[in-house]
């Protein structure tokens, strides 16, 4: 590279690298750091304790492991019913239908939204409601929603559905529109039923979209906060904190730093290394199909 | 048959669509009733209990022709600078054949990553330490943030753009400063678009950074300013329902505008 053309390349790039180091690349090394250190989020002298904080987390603090087993098993369900409800949309709004745009405007909008009005939004709908509906007919089942942690958790389920349902199906709809129309016709031709045309054809060619909608969804389950908050804040007893959450009351509620940024190597190290598996493993499927 | 089918499809459709609109109903309905009216019916039209009062007290508490400022000033100024910035950097990162550059590039797309809460902590505390608690900081930090997922989408785009019209802007004397802002930033407009919807959306419903960096009330932006006002007023439903509709107003209205861009910025950004 000669003088000139570094001289511009420097102009050109600087800008966004500079706030990328000081926003990112610094406070990632620097909490890495931290995690081994007495820290206590305001002095700078920070003790090196070597692996007591990833310690206690393990051996004392059973809340982050409860915090994750709850992430995790709200993760699994809700990337399967996200993935399945909005194939299924995508399905129905690419049928021709005359409404099929005002449908699609419809199913998408909550996504738009922000996820601590949404969460306020259904803590009206689940206490409110729900209750109101579950007194007028009878039904039990639908009193005393998200006062319990079986509630607490489909509550959550039930607000990320509706939410990021929409976003996929946008996802898969464009995946849907990639299949030539004339494999389709020839299926038919051949005698192919619906069914077989969706299980043998349509599932096979949108594949690569399903990798993209099951990556997103898992990490952004994994990731929940705002939802979380506005939702249950964690309650009843912490039974519905998930990870992100249980990370920011180590911090900002009992003032342990260090414990709270070594939670967060390990969410890091967590999401990382799913997020990475699941690349691998679809990208595998895909080749092998 | 087939037009049985299609029946049947547009009245499952219809079903779904009234289910996924009905949380919209209700939080609009009862933001019109008094607190006795949405204890003695929930599901109804206000009737009786009908009230314009909520607005009126939830529009002065959430302080929404300021919270609204803020948020509008915030995510614009943030947009702005992230597509300056980024669309410089990502044609450079193209352009130039270097190790640098490709280790620079890998570098932004592998902190795609990275979730918030590893960086949170550190972030604020030297924050406060260099005086960035504030809107400027948040601005710089979510052009800080904003950068890999701009960088990598304008990457995409502009490896697909022939060289040949910038050699020809460089013979005629462009320095490239003036090369990438009068030939090439214009042709990168689509990517531009999508790159404004998609964090556009992001910074306007961010709710833990800025509660996190910019923590005076005259500061506050809408989603802090709902955090706060619902927690005042969680058990007067009334009020709290009229508040959530002011909040969602600006977001609906710019997707009713926006429709055709933000689904189309938003498949582009996903398959990144």
């Amino acid at each position: 590279m000669n003088k000139d053309s570094r001289k511009w390349f420097i102009i050109f790039v600087a800008p966004a690298l500079f706030a990328f180091i000081v926003v990112v690349l610094i406070p990632v090394i620097m909490g890495i750091i931290y995690s081994f250190t007495s820290w206590n989020g305001i002095e700078d002298k920070a003790n090196w304790i070597g692996l007591s904080n990833y310690i206690e987390i393990i051996k004392d603090d059973k809340t982050f492991f409860s915090s994750f087993l709850f992430t995790a098993k709200f993760a699994i369900v809700s990337v399967i019913t996200i993935n399945v409800m909005g194939f299924v949309l995508a399905l129905l709004v690419t049928r021709g239908l005359k409404i099929s745009n005002g449908l699609r405007g419809i199913f998408f909008l909550p996504n738009l939204i922000g996820g601590l009005i949404l969460g306020f939004i259904w803590q009206f709908i689940f206490t409110k409601g729900f209750d109101f509906i579950g007194a007028a007919l009878g039904i039990d089942f639908l009193r005393g929603w998200l006062a319990d942690p079986t509630t607490g958790f489909w509550g959550l389920v039930i607000l990320m559905s509706w939410q990021m349902s929409g976003y996929m199906m946008v996802i898969y709809i464009s995946g849907l529109q990639n299949i030539p129309d004339d494999i389709i016709e020839a299926a038919k031709i051949d005698g192919a039923s619906d069914g077989q045309i969706l299980r043998r054809i349509i599932i096979p060619l949108v594949s690569p979209a399903f990798t993209i909608g099951i990556f997103l969804t898992l990490s952004n389950s994994f990731k929940l906060y705002d939802q979380n908050l506005s939702l249950t804040a964690g309650g009843p007893y912490n039974s519905t904190e998930m990870i992100a959450m249980n990370i920011y009351n180590s911090a900002f509620k009992y003032n342990e730093f260090g414990i709270a940024q070594a939670k967060a190597v390990i969410f890091l190290i967590i999401i990382a290394a799913i997020t990475l598996t699941q690349m691998y493993y679809s990208k595998k499927r895909e080749v092998e199909m | 048959m087939k037009k049985k089918n299609k029946i049947c499809t547009a009245i499952v459709s219809i079903i779904l669509a009234i289910l996924f609109i009905s949380p919209f109903y209700l939080v609009l309905v009862n933001s019109f009733k008094t607190q006795k009216g949405i204890f003695s019916d929930v599901i109804g039209l206000p009737g009786e209990s009908f009230t314009l009062n909520n607005y009126v007290e939830a529009f002065k508490h959430l302080d929404f022709i300021k919270s609204f400022t803020n948020s509008l000033l915030i995510t614009v100024f943030s947009v702005v600078i992230i597509i300056i910035f980024t669309s410089m950097a990502a044609w450079m990162l193209v352009r130039t054949k270097s190790k640098v550059s490709i280790f620079i590039f890998l570098m932004f797309s592998a902190s795609m990553l990275i979730p918030f809460q590893a960086v949170m902590l550190p972030l604020v505390a030297m924050a406060g330490k260099i005086h960035l608690l504030n809107p400027v900081g948040l601005v710089f930090m979510y052009l800080g943030f904003g950068t890999s997922l701009s960088v990598i989408l304008y990457h995409g785009f502009i490896k697909s753009i022939p060289k040949e019209i910038e050699e020809a802007a460089a013979i005629d004397g462009c320095n490239k400063f003036q090369t990438f802002w009068i030939i090439v930033f214009p042709l990168l407009k689509p990517t531009t678009v999508t790159v404004s919807i998609l964090n556009s959306m992001w910074i306007w419903n961010d709710f833990l950074l800025p509660q996190l960096v910019i923590n005076r009330p005259e500061w506050q932006t809408i989603p802090l300013k709902m955090f706060y006002f619902f927690g005042e007023y969680s058990k007067r439903w009334n009020l709290a329902l009229a508040g959530l509709v002011i909040a969602m107003i600006p977001i609906v209205v710019f997707y009713l505008a926006m429709q055709k861009y933000i689904i189309k910025g938003i498949v582009q950004g996903s398959v990144k």
